[in-house]
């Protein structure tokens, strides 16, 4: 097998696994550039990936057809920017410590998904698969250009190029507009905007609620292309993965989605080592375990200093100075 | 006559506490104004009220005549009232342009026009002669230039009142007479100023009239011309001061700290102590003068054992002490006032009675076998607090809910009872009133009058002009010259730390 081959199965692979940790990572970005630290990205994930599943099953069912995931998506992002209010109620408005918050809201998200699907289900402990996936496919005219067609537009999901549009948009409102620059202050340093007139809460629910909505929309993606059905283990430490992914880009939209694309390639590794000489001889667990030990390798030696907004984490009290 | 800001019987209670009561405040149009009061009189509440922070109990807010209600920051910003933050109010990530036009963006449909802020900023800093570099981080630029970008955030938003809160607490002193024209300049074009203080020098050098409070309340308000800086400093501490330090006679003993050949380098590996030798003999205050990031803070470190020596050698009593750990140093005879006494003097969530005990607790009587016996802890709270006259409700109030002078007596009272061979204040009275700095003093004086060796670094030139036996001057890591500090002055002291050692002995 050449090594054009190679790439042929492990890139598309990677854009594949590497799209619902971008769209998380960088909701996580603008949560955390605001200054609540958000940990709680996987249990958004689990919220997302359900009601991606059932949102999908009810409009096949209601004769929607091939538009149904991408509707579901729509509906995940709803759901997700609703559930992480609860975070930012908590963390915000009651000053909450971050950290056990977004832990709760993982519990929660675990425990509320599994009992709704048992309720909707009739007691079954995963939804049936859905009908319509978003497939791999050929993208136009790109996919045919030699070389790089097969390597990067062939057998790929149009979600994987929106998830690194989305990183791109993020950049240009985190750096190029008032309303990022204000963002960002609020992270930094939150009495400073206040004295100038913004509203620290205001801007930090925008900034929770949008790493919910980018969340669920991480969540339902990774279900409507990678498992096709929800239960205890679909997520299963991806949420985690964003994480660290957004460590790994220093806080920064393009950082995390080239670190989430690492742990995509990570992922992408174990998944299609069975096809790639050499790889194959590993044993699988090796590869299994190897996004993790990657991250850990990553995160301690490799990223350098990793600095975070410097008001993450910190509850602000307007009028203690 | 009109007035820019009056605030009229001002009342606003905390719990457990009036922080105002019935305060009056007249500024007149065109004048700087100072508010001086000691730490924790009500000067930074009745502010904060003006700038819309905090609400009022009771009282009246006229701004240029007419009457209003000021219920956040941007009210007071819409009524053109500007406040420069003591602990400056700046975004270390952002650029000098961002910082000045963060609330306010030249922007269009959402997208920043940076290339517009930076313009603002340039302009505006050439209206008022600020030397400011709008492109660069504010994390790189120094104190005074970080000073002059929230003078110019004020003036961005249209302000022509400008409060100025303790403004000089962090500043060198060619930094403060810089600040000083400035505020000249902004009123010579219009604005009027509010200056709070607890420095004297600054509203003799500065200030049109004064309001002096105390505890809450308006002790006096008159014109600069009609009083005398002894007068206000009794009028703001409620007794009679000394403002004048005398120094003692000077009989130098036997070397305590021997000090060859020190080099030592900070975080980025640069060499801010650089072939450094100095000795301080007991029986003497030795003064260390120098622009702020010259080696002093490494210097005392490394002598504190907190950093790493890379050569050279530091001799404490007779023993060679180079980096050798903090304890064992201070078991040496080694008394230490650190520079952020917040940070490193204390631990700010234990009790007084603990932080007491924070260079002894290991040994007997204040534990055996690893137990400690918290009566002892008491006992010798109790006593040091009484000695050293520490105004805390009791030994078991937190370090965090002193005032600062009160923390800085804390310390001063753990280092000096267990009455050390040298002792070293690392600005010992800085954002300190009246009051405390002249018990820090008396105890500085005392130390050396026992003939101990005291090491005083300090950016105020003031105090170590006054204090010390000799001056050593600090210029990039080395010592460039010791002089008698009665036979010199400021004016050669400034040159000296400038670099300029032939000039200044021809000045």
């Amino acid at each position: 097998m050449s090594f054009f081959q190679v790439l042929t199965i492990i890139i598309p692979s990677t854009l594949l696994t590497a799209a619902p940790l971008i769209f998380t990572s960088l909701g996580g970005v603008f949560s955390e550039r605001s200054g609540v630290v958000n940990i709680g990205l996987e249990g958004l994930m689990w919220v997302g990936a359900f009601t991606g599943a059932v949102a999908t099953l009810f409009l096949e069912h209601a004769g929607v057809g091939a538009a149904s995931p991408w509707i579901a998506i729509l509906i995940a992002a709803a759901a997700g920017g609703i559930f992480s209010l609860i975070h930012a109620v908590v963390s915000i408005s009651f000053h909450a410590d971050q950290t056990v918050s977004g832990v709760a809201l993982n519990f929660l998200a675990t425990g509320l998904t599994i009992y709704l699907v048992k309720m909707i289900y009739n007691g079954q402990g995963q939804t049936p698969y859905i009908a319509n996936n978003i497939d791999k496919t050929t993208i136009p005219v790109l996919g045919h250009i030699p070389f790089i067609g097969p390597i990067f537009f062939q057998q790929v999901t149009y979600t994987s190029y929106i998830a690194i549009l989305f990183a791109f948009i993020c950049w240009y409102i985190l750096f190029k507009t008032t309303f990022g620059l204000r963002l960002r202050a609020v992270g930094e340093h939150p009495e400073a905007a206040d004295t100038l007139g913004i509203s620290v809460i205001k801007l930090r629910y925008i900034g929770v609620m949008i790493s919910g909505v980018l969340g669920g929309i991480g969540g339902a993606v990774y279900l409507v292309t990678i498992t096709s059905n929800f239960n205890i283990s679909t997520i299963a430490g991806q949420g985690f993965l964003a994480l660290a992914a957004m460590i790994f880009g220093k806080w920064h939209p393009i950082g995390a989605m080239l670190g989430s694309l690492f742990f995509g390639f990570a992922q992408a590794l174990s998944i299609t080592s069975q096809q790639i000489p050499y790889l194959d001889r590993l044993p699988s667990v090796v590869l299994m375990i190897a996004p993790y030990v990657l991250t850990l390798i990553v995160l301690t030696g490799f990223v350098g200093k990793a600095e975070p907004p410097k008001a993450d984490g910190v509850p602000y009290f307007k009028g203690q100075r | 006559m009109a007035y820019a800001i009056e605030m009229k019987h001002i009342r606003k209670a905390f719990p457990g506490i009036v922080a105002n009561d019935n305060i009056t405040l007249q500024v007149k149009e065109g004048e700087i104004h100072a508010l001086f009061g000691e730490n924790g009189a009500g000067k930074s509440t009745l502010m904060n009220i003006l700038f819309g922070l905090y609400q009022p109990d009771e009282g009246e807010i006229y701004v240029h005549g007419e009457k209003v209600k000021i219920t956040d920051p941007n009210d007071a910003n819409r009524l053109g009232i500007g406040m420069v933050h003591q602990h400056f109010m700046l975004v270390d990530k952002f650029t000098v342009a961002e910082n000045i036009i963060l609330g306010k963006e030249p922007s269009h449909l959402g997208r920043l026009n940076m290339a517009k802020a930076v313009k603002i900023a340039r302009d505006l800093s050439d209206k008022y002669g600020l030397d400011i570099d709008p492109l660069k981080k504010v994390e790189d630029i120094s104190v005074g230039m970080q000073q002059r970008v929230e003078i110019l955030k004020t003036l961005y938003r249209g302000s022509n009142i400008l409060i100025f809160d303790e403004p000089t607490a962090v500043l060198t002193p060619i930094e403060i007479k810089e600040l000083i024209q400035i505020m000249k300049r902004l009123v010579s074009e219009g604005k009027s100023i509010i200056l709070i203080t607890h420095k004297l020098k600054e509203i003799f050098e500065a200030c049109d009239s004064v309001t002096v409070i105390r505890r809450g309340k308006v002790i006096d308000s008159m014109a600069i011309a009609d009083t005398n800086p002894d007068d206000l400093a009794n009028m703001m501490v409620g007794r009679k001061v000394n403002t004048q330090i005398n120094n003692t006679a000077y009989e130098p003993k036997g070397k305590v700290l021997d000090i060859r050949d020190l080099t030592v380098l900070d975080s980025r590996r640069v060499k801010v102590v650089n072939h450094l030798s100095l000795s301080v003999h007991g029986g003497e205050i030795l003064g260390i003068a120098g622009v702020d990031g010259n080696g002093q803070e490494e210097l005392v470190e490394a002598i504190a054992g907190l950093r790493k020596a890379s050569s050279g050698t530091i001799e404490i009593n007779g023993q060679d002490m180079t980096n050798h750990k903090g304890r064992k140093i201070t078991e040496n005879g080694f008394g230490y006032i650190p520079e952020d006494r917040q940070k490193d003097g204390l631990v700010l969530d234990f009790t007084v009675g603990e932080n007491l005990a924070l260079q002894t607790y290991y040994r007997k009587p204040f534990a055996s076998s690893g137990i400690l016996h918290p009566k002892v802890f008491t006992q010798q709270a109790k006593q040091l607090i009484e000695e050293f006259d520490v105004r805390t409700p009791s030994e078991r109030t937190l370090a965090r809910s002193l005032s600062g002078g009160n923390q800085q007596k804390v310390i001063v009272a753990r280092e000096v009872s267990r009455s050390p061979q040298l002792l070293v204040a690392a600005q010992p009275t800085r954002g300190l009133d009246i009051g405390a700095i002249e018990f820090i003093h008396g105890k500085l004086l005392e130390e050396k009058q026992m003939g101990k060796a005291v090491l005083l670094v300090s950016f105020e030139l003031d105090e170590v002009l006054h204090l010390s036996d000799r001056i050593a001057v600090i210029n990039e890591g080395r010592i460039i010259d010791i002089v008698n500090p009665k036979e010199t002055n400021e004016n050669e002291l400034g040159l000296l730390m400038a670099g300029h050692k032939k000039e200044a002995h021809q000045a």
